[in-house]
């Protein structure tokens, strides 16, 4: 059961390799959360944060995980149901970058991303709701972008996955008021990690454990979103409403 | 039998999660509710009076008692009243009080049930002379997980009894109660209120005074620090004479408590802060007479003044608040001191702080008293740096054999409960024995691993 400042007990993350999502689940466990889940599609990959976690007293199970093999979403949100018993926090966490200029060249490959970032999170989504409204509690930590707040040419095909994922994540939160269940979403701005490993950081560059901070503060005060970092909201409510023809104009 | 989903939260507005409401108006329908019970349980419920996540029971049963209705019954030969367990004290009291009876013990509001106070094993003013609430029951009528009816006390099936006192409803659902109650003159205290400049002179006179009055507890100023530590008021009060109250036997008896304030609907969520509640605390300190004896108050004035106000746990806003409330061995007074100075200098921004003594502990396994220093507190649930801190002072009174009370528990580290609760696996064996299938559930109890498929306490 989440505890009265939010700290969960027990969580799922779907795409345990994230960085950001392994920020998330250390600072939990600095808390209260003792059982974990980690699905990845490579658990080999995930070991090592695994033998972290256990070091720190948590128990912690490595399952495989292949987002885009929609199909099996619901055996594996079943499956770790088993193992956790309630699943307080679930963080969906998978989603690849790409480079625009491949998908440029290569729509095939364009579909192949939309596939696991947008289609791919709604059907782990709704399958994770489904389980929460059963369950009358729990958050689903849904990673979303300021990629995704105002779509730009540099990345328009990864941005307009996230503006997907993130309307879908913002109405699913409102179809669960009243059941118990919640959706954060997190909009974290340039971080830091594997992901973004070579390339120049943005303006507002963040890292991983600062977006942890920000949603563990999210989670406290049963926040629908949280931003990393968090001047980031004041920053884009400006971009928004910039001309379009500023907005093209806009380096980065 | 209707049920409706409903998201359901303690009386701290914190946490809330959903279940199935099942309004209980026959011990029948209780019964029925058991056995329907899906996975994830059934719990009884009533006025929600407990702070945190005790009383509710996500993706289950919540059966509401309060609908289960039935006379309160007096019988003056033996002084012992029997009741459903869905009413409140308030209307106990207001059957027994103008006939000359006092419950044995009642907490901070009269809006508890009688079924939420056994499974509490509730405490007062009291308990340094008259012990907890399950000291004096006789007779419970419960209903287990399997759906049969079975009547308990301490002298019979004593087991499932004390199981069920301070058991927080895990061990099946109380539908009736029945307890000795006190004989008293008049329905007036007769109160002592002293102001002590700090915490040394405040445990003097409680060590000093207690033994004095059937009732005392007293007020601290968690927010004077330095040579104020501890500043306090101690109020000290006894039922009665018929001699100290003028006007016919009646007035004498007369008990007619009433809430016609209640709280706005909205309040915002910084209103109690560290600066509204210092200047609260300082008008509280000062307007306390520095000793005066022989005050002549109400039932309601000296027990529950809090009820006057209705819904007064919407003044913490939407954000809630929470309550913590431990008890920590005599002997241990340093520890008590370093406690008060760590919520002090953390500028804990609370203005319901209160110590109190208490007396011999309850032989129930999970009940909440034992002798040494209670402190309650509480606390808007958004102050920074909260949970880091509570986990602190949790370390320091586990350390010296001290606990937290979990009717009021939100937030303990399960880790915590074997130690806390020493006789815990006692407690699990009896509940094993009564509720084999798991069907008594509740937030708390899957939060802190008492019950449901994984024990949270690795």
């Amino acid at each position: 059961m989440n505890d009265v400042f939010g700290d969960p007990q027990t969580a799922l993350v779907l795409g345990g390799t994230s960085d950001i999502a392994q920020a998330i689940v250390r600072a939990l466990v600095d808390r209260r959360l003792r059982r974990i889940v980690l699905a990845c599609r490579r658990p080999e990959a995930a070991e090592g944060f695994a033998a972290e976690l256990r070091g720190k007293g948590a128990q912690v199970d490595l399952v495989a995980f292949d987002a885009d093999a929609t199909d099996t979403h619901a055996a594996v949100v079943d499956d770790a149901v088993g193992r956790l018993g309630d699943v307080d926090v679930v963080l969906l966490a998978f989603a690849v970058l790409g480079i625009q200029a491949t998908f440029d060249a290569d729509p095939a490959a364009a579909v192949a991303a939309v596939h696991t970032n947008m289609t791919a999170s709604v059907s782990a989504g709704l399958v994770v709701a489904q389980h929460l409204r059963r369950q009358g509690h729990g958050t689903l930590v849904v990673l979303s972008s300021v990629a995704g707040e105002r779509v730009r040419k540099t990345n328009f095909v990864y941005g307009a996955t996230k503006a997907g994922v993130d309307g879908f994540a913002q109405g699913l939160n409102d179809a669960l008021a009243g059941s118990g269940a919640h959706v954060l979403v997190v909009r974290p701005g340039f971080v830091h990690s594997k992901m973004t490993a070579g390339m120049k950081a943005a303006p507002f560059a963040t890292t991983p454990e600062a977006v942890a901070t920000a949603v563990v503060r999210g989670l406290r005060r049963g926040a629908p979103t949280v931003w990393a970092p968090p001047v980031l909201r004041w920053v884009f409510t400006v971009m928004r409403h910039l001309p379009r023809a500023v907005w093209r104009k806009v380096p980065g | 039998m209707s049920t409706e989903t409903a998201l359901l939260t303690g009386w701290g507005r914190t946490a809330p999660t959903a279940a199935h409401v099942v309004p209980v108006a026959a011990e029948v329908d209780a019964v029925v509710a058991a056995q329907a019970a899906g996975a994830r349980g059934a719990l009884a419920r009533g006025l929600g009076r407990s702070y945190g996540d005790a009383a509710q029971n996500a993706g289950g049963s919540v059966l509401d008692l309060r609908p289960l209705d039935a006379p309160v019954e007096l019988d003056p030969t033996t002084g012992v009243v029997r009741a459903p367990a869905g009413a409140s004290l308030d209307a106990v009291m207001r059957a027994i009080v103008p006939r000359g009876w006092f419950v044995p013990v009642t907490p901070g509001t009269r809006q508890v049930t009688l079924g939420g106070a056994l499974a509490a094993d509730i405490h007062g003013k009291n308990h340094h002379v008259d012990g907890s609430f399950g000291a004096h029951v006789t007779e419970g009528r419960l209903v287990t997980g399997d759906g049969s009816i079975r009547t308990i006390g301490p002298d019979r099936d004593a087991d499932a009894y004390w199981a069920t006192v301070g058991g927080m409803g895990l061990t099946g659902a109380l539908t009736e109660v029945s307890f000795r109650v006190r004989s008293i003159e008049t329905s007036r205290m007769l109160v002592d209120t002293a102001r002590l400049d700090d915490l040394d002179a405040l445990m003097a006179a409680m060590e000093a005074g207690d033994e004095r009055h059937r009732y005392s507890v007293a007020w601290i100023d968690l927010l004077a620090t330095g040579r104020h530590l501890g500043r306090s008021v101690l109020t000290a009060g006894d039922h009665a004479p018929r001699a100290a109250v003028a006007g016919t036997e009646a007035e004498a008896r007369a008990f007619e408590p009433s809430s016609r304030l209640g709280a706005p609907t909205w309040v915002p969520s910084g209103l109690l802060n560290k600066l509204t509640i210092r200047a609260f605390n300082e008008l509280w300190f000062r307007k306390a007479p520095r000793d005066r004896h022989d005050e002549v108050q109400s039932i309601g004035a000296f027990f529950h003044p809090l009820d006057g106000l209705r819904d007064w746990n919407r003044l913490y806003g939407a954000t809630g608040f929470l309550q913590h409330q431990t008890v920590v061995p005599f002997g241990e007074e340093d520890t008590l001191r370093r406690l008060v100075e760590k919520l002090a200098d953390a500028g804990t921004p609370s203005f319901l702080a209160v110590l109190k003594r208490f007396g011999a502990a309850s032989p129930a396994p999970l009940s909440f008293p034992m002798p040494g220093w209670t402190l309650a507190l509480d606390i808007p649930a958004g102050v920074g740096g909260l949970p880091e801190l509570l986990d602190e002072i949790d370390r320091m009174v586990v350390d010296v054999g001290g606990r937290v009370y979990l009717a009021k528990d939100s937030r303990v580290d399960p880790r915590h409960l074997t130690r806390m609760y020493p006789r815990l696996a006692e407690w699990q064996a009896s509940r094993d024995r009564l509720d084999p299938a798991d069907r008594w559930q509740s937030d708390l109890g899957r939060r802190l691993g008492l019950c449901g498929p994984r024990k949270e306490r690795t």
